[in-house]
């Protein structure tokens, strides 16, 4: 288990113990946080999982996948942390990450 | 007024899949989509990406998919209504009259809604300001690329659409494209023309620059970007068109007077119909205990989704239920030749 934090946009904080191998979309979904649509289920076929990361927990998770910034692209007001939670990957490395939700997704 | 037997709403693999099972049942149907053309999901977001979990077919494309769907249609010479949504759905005695975005109107006993996660739309600019100028100097695509002969023309986007309307119309107009970063998801070819056409200064590329405001009255007349650096630039444009793709919104179905759960109606597991007597939904738009957003939990729905249809379009006929493998009458509805 991992904790990590939500952060909607009005500031109402969510901190959930997450499973490891999960990814963050995942761990916002099963946990009915609002804010996350996750329109295609993880396939990174949408950009309704948007979130924006921290400077310094930008730098400390795994790089973009491939074609997540081209996703991105299509997010609502996407910026230079952004990423899609759905292709971040929950472990032992990224306890206490915290993430902030844009004020919608569509 | 079209009459049907069976209006499906909706030309992803389910909507494909849900006219199958009624033509062979022997009711007829039509089907409106809101995209330009057939597909639905599989199409829009992911035409490339194989899927491992169609039974009895190991790996295929969402456009593979589609493809064979189309075909297994063939002979049914389906209606397709592309480019409309279906804007109202009204009560009319035991009809349902149907209107869409294009004023086609039908009357039907049954309507299926197979819209995956809603129509697909434009997304838009998030700057509020921007929808007084919608359609009149602010376009999500271009209808008539006369309208900006000699003009400015700004951009944004990062895509195919963008780059090609940016090549496109540079030829007669002056533009400016802007993207919120360096790099650009369209075509090779694409990319390669616009830096180009930038070097030769027959496009104003700015990059890592995003919308940050509008200035005009009755018309635009300038655009502010900021740079991620926060550094600011405004300049004059008479039009902006906006490239960020496609968002899926549930749309009007909201306003149907049907049992929502988030972004989903609500359905029984028998029939697959709403709240709403002859109203059904299938695929990833319907919910219920245990309900799984898969291809072939769709079919099913709308397997027996049709079913249901055939007691409100032939009330005084009885459904014989008939395999594929022996009936001719089903053969001869499929057009293929009996033993």
């Amino acid at each position: 288990m991992t904790k990590i934090t939500y952060v909607e946009h009005n500031g109402k904080e969510h901190t959930i113990d997450v499973q490891n191998g999960l990814t963050v979309m995942e761990g916002a979904v099963q946990n009915d946080i609002p804010g996350i649509d996750a329109d295609c289920g993880g396939s990174m076929a949408c950009a309704t999982c948007h979130v924006y990361v921290k400077d310094e927990w930008y730098d400390k998770l795994d790089e973009k996948s491939e074609g997540e910034d081209d996703m991105i692209d299509q997010a609502y007001e996407p910026k230079k942390n952004s990423r899609l939670s759905c292709q971040i990957t929950v472990s032992d490395k990224i306890e206490g990450l915290v993430v902030h939700l844009p004020e919608k997704q569509v | 007024m079209i009459k049907t037997d069976a209006l499906i709403i909706g030309a992803g693999p389910t909507g494909l899949f849900t006219a199958h099972q009624l033509k062979i049942i022997g009711l007829d149907c039509q089907i409106v989509d809101n995209l330009d053309k057939i597909g639905g999901q599989c199409i829009e977001l992911y035409p490339d990406k194989p899927i491992y979990d169609i039974p009895a077919i190991p790996e295929c494309t969402g456009e593979e998919l589609t493809q064979n769907l189309i075909k297994q249609l063939e002979n049914f010479k389906i209606k397709f209504h592309l480019n409309e949504r279906v804007d109202e759905v009204k009560k009319d005695n035991n009809n349902w009259e149907v209107k869409t975005s294009n004023g086609t109107k039908f009357s039907t006993p049954n309507v299926i809604i197979a819209g995956g996660v809603g129509s697909f739309e434009p997304r838009k600019f998030s700057l509020k300001e921007c929808e007084q100028f919608e359609n009149k100097s602010i376009f999500y695509s271009v209808k008539d690329k006369k309208i900006f002969e000699g003009k400015i023309i700004t951009i944004f986007g990062g895509g195919d659409s963008a780059l090609d309307w940016a090549v496109e119309l540079s030829k007669t107009s002056k533009v400016n494209l802007i993207h919120r970063r360096d790099e650009f998801r369209g075509a090779n070819a694409t990319v390669d023309k616009v830096h180009e056409l930038a070097k030769s200064g027959k496009i104003n590329l700015f990059t890592k620059y995003q919308l940050s405001g509008i200035k005009g009255s009755s018309n635009l007349e300038s655009v502010e970007i900021t740079h991620e650096n926060k550094e600011v630039k405004t300049f004059k444009t008479d039009y902006v068109l906006g490239f960020f793709g496609l968002i899926m919104q549930l749309g009007p179905i909201a306003n149907w007077g049907l049992n929502l759960n988030k972004k989903t109606i609500e359905v029984d597991t028998e029939k697959f119909e709403t709240n709403q007597k002859g109203i059904y939904a299938v695929g990833d738009i319907c919910t219920y205990p245990g309900k799984l957003k898969l291809i072939l939990s769709g079919f099913h729905e709308g397997a027996l989704a049709a079913r249901a249809c055939f007691k409100l379009a032939r009330p005084n006929e009885k459904y014989r239920f008939e395999f594929t493998t022996s009936s001719k009458t089903i053969k001869d509805r499929l057009g293929v030749k009996s033993d």
